[in-house]
C-alpha cells in the first residue's frame, strides 16, 4: 500500500491500481476481503465516493464481488484477468516508451535486445 | 437538499461582487468553493445561508429563499473564519445555544471535539486564542449536522495536527451520515483529495463546476518542443503555456491518452494549480 497518493492523477484510478497491484503480486489472494470504501478513505483521507468509484469498476471487471454486509471480496479468476488485461496494455505503457527513450540515445535494436538479455541472466543469479 | 443558483448578482456599491452566476447543486458531496481573494466567495456563502439577500437573481433550496426563513436556516451552518460567536459567551453556553437552534445536534460529538482540541467549557469566547477560536467553530459545524454545512476558511490560527484531524472527523461524519458540505479554503492542496465536486469562482463568475477525479483526468500538461506542442493544442482549450530554452509545457483540456498518442510528455495537473491558472488568466485573454 502506497503511503500517499499522487494528486494529479484521478484517485480512483490510483486505488484501482493499487488493488490490481496487490491481487498480482499475491499480496491480496482469491476469496480475500479487499479493505472497504471507508477504510480507504480514512487512510488517504480521500472522499470515500472517489474510493468507491474504484472498487466498483473492479467488481463491474469481475476481480472484486460483493458480499452483502460484509465486504468486497477477490474472485477467484481475479488473478488471471488481471494479467491478461495487464498483458494487453504492456506494449504501449512499457515497450513503446523504451523505444522512444532508445532511438532518442541513438540505441540501435542490437544494443536493446543485448540489454534485455542482460537483465534476464542477471534476474537468474 | 437542493440548491439552485439562478442569474445570481451581487452589488456593494458600483463593485460586483457576483456577476450573474447560475448553477445547481444536488447531492450530498464534499464540494470545494476555490477563488482568489475577493473572487465573491464569501458573498455567495452569505446569501446561500440567508445573512444576506442577492441584488438580482435568486438562489432556491428545495424552491425555497433561505432568507429570514427560519425552516431553511435551521437546516445550514455557516462557519466562517472567525466572529461566528458573541464574545462575552462561554463556550459551553455557545453551545448550548447551537444546540437549541440545531435539530440534528450532535452533543457526543460536541463534548468528544471539545476534549479532543482542549477547549475549556468555562472559558468565554474573548479569552479564546485564534486557533481555539476556530475550533470551536469547527465543532459547531461538525456537530451541527445540518443537511448543508458550509466551511468558509474555518482554521485560521489553528495548527497543522489541529487541521488534520478535522480532516480526518470530517470525514468519518460525512462516511457515517452524509451531507452537503461546502468548503471554501486557500489551502487546496490539504484538502483537493476530500472534494467530490470543485467550484471556482473568478471576479464574481463560475469558472469551472466539475467532479474532481474528471478534473484530473481531464486537464494535464503536455511537453515537448514548441512546434510540436502547438501543434497539438492547435483547436484545443489551452489553460497556460510556457516555453524554455525550445521546449514548451502547455497546460489543456484534454486526456492523457490523446496526448500520448502523439508522442508527447504528460503530467497531470494538481487542482491547486489548475486553480491558480485558471483565476490568473486576465481579463480579455
Amino acid at each position: 500500500m502506497k503511503n500517499s497518493l499522487d494528486e494529479s492523477k484521478p484517485i480512483f484510478l490510483q486505488i484501482k491500481e493499487q488493488l490490481e497491484d496487490s491481487i498480482i503480486n499475491g499480496t491480496i489472494k482469491a476469496g480475500e476481503r479487499v479493505p472497504s470504501t471507508n477504510e480507504f478513505a480514512a487512510y488517504y483521507k480521500i472522499n470515500p465516493a472517489t474510493a468507491a468509484k474504484g472498487i466498483n469498476e473492479l467488481v463491474a471487471e469481475e476481480i472484486l464481488f460483493k458480499r452483502r454486509g460484509v465486504g468486497m471480496f477477490v474472485t477467484d479468476d481475479a488473478k488471471q484477468l488481471l494479467i491478461e488485461s495487464r498483458k494487453k496494455t504492456f506494449y504501449e505503457n512499457y515497450m513503446l516508451p523504451l523505444k522512444s527513450e532508445a532511438n532518442k540515445l541513438q540505441i540501435s535494436l542490437e544494443e536493446l535486445m543485448d540489454m534485455v538479455k542482460r537483465e534476464d541472466e542477471f534476474n537468474e543469479n | 437538499m437542493k440548491i439552485e443558483v439562478k442569474g445570481l448578482s451581487k452589488k456593494y456599491g458600483n463593485k460586483l461582487a457576483l456577476n450573474n452566476i447560475s448553477f445547481a447543486l444536488d447531492d450530498p458531496k464534499i464540494y470545494g468553493l476555490l477563488g482568489r481573494n475577493g473572487a465573491g466567495k464569501t458573498t455567495f456563502m452569505d446569501i446561500l445561508s440567508g445573512h444576506i439577500t442577492a441584488s438580482s437573481g435568486e438562489i432556491l433550496i428545495d424552491g425555497e429563499d433561505p432568507f429570514d426563513n427560519q425552516r431553511l436556516t435551521e437546516s445550514i451552518c455557516l462557519i466562517k473564519e472567525g466572529q461566528n460567536f458573541k464574545k462575552d459567551l462561554k463556550v459551553k453556553n455557545v453551545l448550548k445555544i447551537y444546540s437549541f437552534f440545531y435539530p440534528n445536534w450532535d452533543q457526543v460529538l460536541a463534548d468528544s471535539l471539545i476534549k479532543e482540541y482542549n477547549l475549556d467549557p468555562n472559558s468565554k469566547v474573548k479569552t479564546l486564542s485564534k486557533g481555539m477560536e476556530s475550533a470551536l467553530g469547527i465543532t459547531v459545524g461538525l456537530a451541527s449536522k445540518a443537511p448543508i454545512t458550509i466551511f468558509d476558511e474555518p482554521y485560521i490560527g489553528l495548527d497543522a495536527p489541529s487541521r488534520k484531524r478535522f480532516y480526518e472527523i470530517m470525514l468519518e461524519e460525512y462516511q457515517e451520515e452524509p451531507r452537503m458540505i461546502i468548503f471554501s479554503t486557500h489551502l487546496i492542496d490539504e484538502v483537493s483529495l476530500l472534494f467530490e465536486e470543485v467550484l471556482i469562482l473568478r471576479e464574481g463568475t463560475l469558472v469551472l463546476q466539475e467532479e474532481s477525479d474528471i478534473l484530473r483526468s481531464n486537464t494535464i500538461a503536455v511537453s515537448g518542443t514548441i512546434d510540436e506542442v502547438e501543434a497539438f493544442i492547435s483547436g484545443k482549450e489551452v489553460i497556460e503555456k510556457k516555453q524554455l530554452a525550445g521546449m514548451m509545457t502547455a497546460y489543456v483540456y484534454c486526456t492523457v491518452e490523446e496526448a500520448k498518442m502523439h508522442g508527447l510528455k504528460v503530467e497531470g495537473v494538481p487542482i491547486q494549480e489548475l486553480m491558480i491558472y485558471l483565476t490568473e488568466r486576465k481579463k480579455g485573454a
